[in-house]
């Protein structure tokens, strides 16, 4: 690993962290605050060195977030009228169906963003929400790359959503087209934003409160 | 233990750092153990930061109201705006989709550039800062998940090849201004680091 870090560290192997030292850090400015207050006195933000609830937060909008992506795979997600012919897609519908077209790419990105993200998302919040739970020996710096990459790329199940708020905008032609939503829409759009809650829930400063015996930094 | 301004706190894992001035232009201040980026020493940051915001708030007009796909086949001709994608959901259950990729699209971003603006605006040009500067630069720090202008883009993009076959597609001005934004707002908070902005908001108010 890198040792670049140790010369400008004052305390040594130990970092001392904000809570062990009596304080409380602002998690949106930096600035270091007295453990009695309740607002940070330079941004206004709502000070709390560690929420007891955090967890219990990241779980109740994990569920809920698990709990609609079901429907949202099960249900058509787009449903398409042509010259008095209804077809429904699903989300893993809409994937093969652009496997046909040749736009292998494209049916690539869209069932990353759709399907694995989702799903990789769940299990990775899970994993950590257990093991800070627990007490852990992994490296934090692990844990924290893991939580890191879902917090960002979570976002990106969105893509799905707004193509068919796009497809319906456009394809409007009465008699010759018609692309309407199906209710998978809905519930695709909401799970993906209660397991943004749900990493967002995370306090990452958990990762390194209840580590039992450090590897090697 | 004293809480002092000196000291940086680091907002992933809550090391305790003291930071008596920023680092040198060019160079970073990592957290000692979870090597977050704390501080950035770039000269003119906030200047950098105000005129990316503004140039995004300007296009973000453009790209709102101006058609961003045209789809042209013999018999038909249709165009969308960014607004129209919005409303198309409107009807019935699917209203409050309506409402959150308006949000998600269109609101937010132009919310976040906004306050960014207003927080850091009259610091690029060494001026007072505006009340509620604070306020507006915490929030725009709270909205960054929730404004996807970026992922909405790429959208576009699945969109173009699924309708391809149907009629032949051509993009808009909307869409290169969209494209626009999408660069500038990743420049711009490449330019952005949290201590060393609060840090000239906290200079600029004493000042
Ligand atoms: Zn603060
Ligand atoms: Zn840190």
């Amino acid at each position: 690993m890198d040792g670049t870090g140790h010369g400008q560290d004052p305390l040594g192997a130990h970092t001392l962290t904000a809570r062990e030292a009596g304080l409380v850090g602002c998690r949106h400015c930096t600035r270091v605050c007295a453990a009695t207050d309740e607002r940070c006195p330079r941004c206004g933000g709502k000070l709390v060195s560690r929420d007891p609830g955090a967890l219990q937060r990241v779980w109740a909008w994990w569920v809920a977030g698990v709990l609609l992506f079901i429907p949202a795979n099960l249900y058509p997600m787009l449903i398409t009228s042509t010259v008095g012919r209804a077809s429904e897609a699903t989300i893993v519908g809409g994937v093969i169906e652009l496997m046909h077209y040749g736009a292998y790419a494209v049916a690539g990105i869209v069932f990353f963003a759709s399907v694995m993200i989702p799903v990789g998302k769940f299990v990775a919040i899970a994993y950590l929400a257990v093991l800070v739970q627990r007490g852990h020996r992994t490296k934090p710096s692990h844990l924290l790359h893991l939580f890191e990459f879902v917090e960002w790329i979570g976002r990106w199940s969105m893509i799905d959503v707004f193509v068919v708020a796009i497809l319906v905008a456009l394809v409007q032609f009465d008699l010759i087209a018609t692309i309407n939503p199906g209710i998978a829409a809905v519930c695709f759009a909401l799970s993906v934003v209660f397991t943004m809650l749900s990493a967002l829930s995370f306090d990452s400063r958990a990762i390194w409160d209840r580590i039992e015996t450090l590897s090697d930094d | 233990m004293q809480p002092s301004p000196d000291m940086v706190c680091c907002p992933v894992c809550d090391a305790l750092h003291c930071f008596p001035a920023d680092p040198d232009p060019g160079e970073r201040a990592r957290c000692v153990r979870c090597r977050t980026v704390l501080a950035n020493g770039k000269d003119q940051a906030i200047l950098h930061i105000v005129v990316l915001a503004a140039t995004a708030l300007v296009l973000m007009t453009i790209v709102v109201f101006y058609p961003f796909l045209e789809l042209r086949n013999g018999v038909f001709d249709s165009r969308a705006s960014v607004f129209e994608t919005v409303m198309s959901f409107s009807e019935g259950v699917m209203a409050p989709l309506s409402i959150a990729v308006a949000a998600f699209v269109i609101v937010l971003p132009i919310a976040r550039l906004s306050l960014l603006i207003w927080a850091l605006g009259p610091l690029s040009v060494d001026r007072e800062p505006w009340p509620g500067a604070a306020r507006a630069l915490r929030w725009a720090e709270i909205l960054k998940p929730w404004a996807m202008a970026e992922i909405f883009m790429v959208g576009v993009a699945v969109a173009l090849v699924k309708l391809a076959d149907l009629a032949t597609l051509s993009m808009g001005p909307a869409f290169w201004s969209f494209a626009a934004i999408v660069i500038i707002t990743a420049l711009k908070d490449t330019q952005m680091s949290k201590h060393s902005v609060w840090t000239a908001l906290d200079t600029a108010k004493t000042r």
